[in-house]
């Protein structure tokens, strides 16, 4: 315990926090690539075009009906072989946000479809154009309605990059690995990287919270309506 | 388009509409004169609605020809109907709002964002001015207390009027109505009628379907009875409803008097 903090902290946590660094920069990236994917999927799903909609469809399926370390795999290792090669970091931004765009076009055409069609005829009989019907009435409400879900899939993101690790990426993962191979100690240097990444989730987790409830009108947030409404009190 | 009479707002020839092998449009002609109010009634899959869509184009007609101020919306040369390119659709459409039975107002925007949206979005009105404008109709419709409630936050009727304002926001050239007051409790018919008549009183061209005959009776200028897919009979509310000719408008005023 004594060796623990005030040796190996000191030494090893702040090469740790590197790789936390690289963790978080990789899920950013990634959720960025992965958000306009995923809606960009989501769009040509709902296309009238059975020539947009089908190759769309076949990827979404490919993608979720596999695991996420064969992708990475096949994207670091395999690819190379057909001319395609990519540096660690990047090949990890393809695999990761290919992976969660074929998730999110699932929850982002869920919700588009939820929204009443009469706001789209309204916006219709306006003369909206339909690019600015989408910009104006669809996508706000689609944003926030899969916000918390779309919170979710990066909390799950920050832990998946940890699978980066197997194709050398200089992630939290691998640096703990590098740690462990210098000091034998994996039970004290996993607490530290179980303390990272909760910590980078948590922090994640309540941003998104606060982010949900910016974006949601007074009387709707949670434990509002209760208080406002007398009958909802009482029953 | 000649002669005293001035040219109409609106004007549908020999409109027809198919889906699949039922027709709900067999052939309609009308025409809306500026200021005139003009109620569309008859019995519910008489085809009013269909027709009320087909003429902005939420609907894509089958065949025949719509023209709004003269342009030509759709054309039919016998051999199938040509539309006009969308951008002029969409000009035409801003110009003829519709209001909705079930108000269909953006749930994630104010009372005032609503009005806001189509004058800032299509007219480019800058945002002072589109708050004026939507103030000043929220009051008219009696909302101004409410611009900054939600859709979910009020109820049916007041939604009907955030809906008409946000019609009237356009300054259209004819707001077309699609049973307004279907979907309202009793009690708030009336208060959604009474807005529809001042609206009449100060000229608003309006094309209004609706199941409420007596509103009909004394607002409209011209009554067209629907059935069939046909406007079976058009004419002045006293002459629709006192002599009836056609058989089947006989047998219908007969029945709304039961």
């Amino acid at each position: 315990m004594h060796r623990f903090f005030f040796r190996e902290v000191p030494e090893y946590f702040l090469f740790l926090l590197q790789g936390a660094w690289i963790t978080l920069v990789l899920s950013l990236v990634s959720m960025a690539c992965g958000l306009v994917l995923g809606l960009a999927v989501a769009l040509g799903r709902l296309s009238p075009y059975r020539a947009v909609r089908w190759p769309l469809d076949a990827y979404v399926e490919l993608w979720r009906d596999t695991p996420l370390i064969v992708q990475l795999l096949f994207i670091y290792f395999t690819l190379p072989e057909f001319g395609l090669t990519l540096p660690a970091f990047w090949a990890g931004v393809a695999g990761l946000s290919l992976n969660l765009a074929a998730y999110l076009s699932e929850v982002f055409r869920a919700a588009i479809v939820a929204i009443d069609p009469g706001q789209r005829q309204a916006a219709l009989s306006l003369g909206m154009s339909r690019a600015a019907i989408y910009r104006r009435v669809v996508l706000p409400q689609m944003f926030r309605a899969t916000l918390p879900t779309v919170g979710g899939y990066f909390i799950a993101l920050l832990k998946d990059c940890s699978l980066v690790s197997f194709i050398s990426v200089n992630e939290l993962l691998r640096h703990a690995n590098i740690v462990i191979a210098d000091t034998f100690d994996s039970m004290n240097t996993y607490i530290m990287v179980g303390f990272i990444y909760f910590v980078m989730s948590f922090g994640s987790a309540r941003l998104i919270g606060l982010l949900e409830r910016r974006l949601t009108p007074r009387h709707q947030r949670r434990g509002t309506a209760m208080l406002s409404d007398p009958k909802g009190a009482a029953a | 388009m000649s002669g005293a009479a001035p040219q109409p707002v609106l004007v549908a020839r020999g409109l027809r509409k198919s889906y699949g092998a039922i027709e709900v449009l067999a052939g309609v002609d009308l025409a809306v004169a500026p200021g005139e109010v003009a109620c569309l009634i008859g019995p519910s899959g008489g085809g009013k609605s269909t027709l009320l869509r087909c003429l902005n184009f939420l609907e894509r007609p089958s065949g025949g020809s719509i023209s709004v101020f003269g342009e030509a919306l759709c054309q039919d040369d016998g051999t199938g109907v040509r539309i006009a390119p969308e951008r002029t659709l969409r000009r035409a459409r801003s110009r003829m709002p519709m209001v909705f039975q079930h108000f269909n107002l953006f749930n994630h925007q104010t009372v005032l964002q609503n009005v806001m949206e189509g004058p800032v979005t299509v007219l480019g009105l800058d945002r002072e001015a589109a708050t004026d404008r939507a103030r000043r109709l929220l009051r008219d419709v009696g909302m101004a207390a409410r611009e900054d409630h939600y859709p979910d936050q009020i109820s049916g009727g007041q939604k009907q009027r955030v809906a008409i304002a946000r019609a009237l926001a356009m300054a259209p050239s004819v707001i077309l109505f699609d049973e307004p007051t279907s979907a309202l409790d009793p009690q708030l018919v009336k208060g959604i009628l009474a807005v529809i008549n001042d609206l009449a009183q100060q000229g608003t061209t309006m094309l209004i379907v609706t199941h409420e005959m007596k509103f009909a009776r004394e607002v409209a200028d011209r009554v067209h009875f629907c059935d069939g897919g046909r406007i079976v009979e058009s004419g002045r509310p006293d002459a629709i409803f006192q002599r009836p000719r056609s058989a089947r408008l006989v047998d219908f005023v007969r029945s709304i008097h039961e």
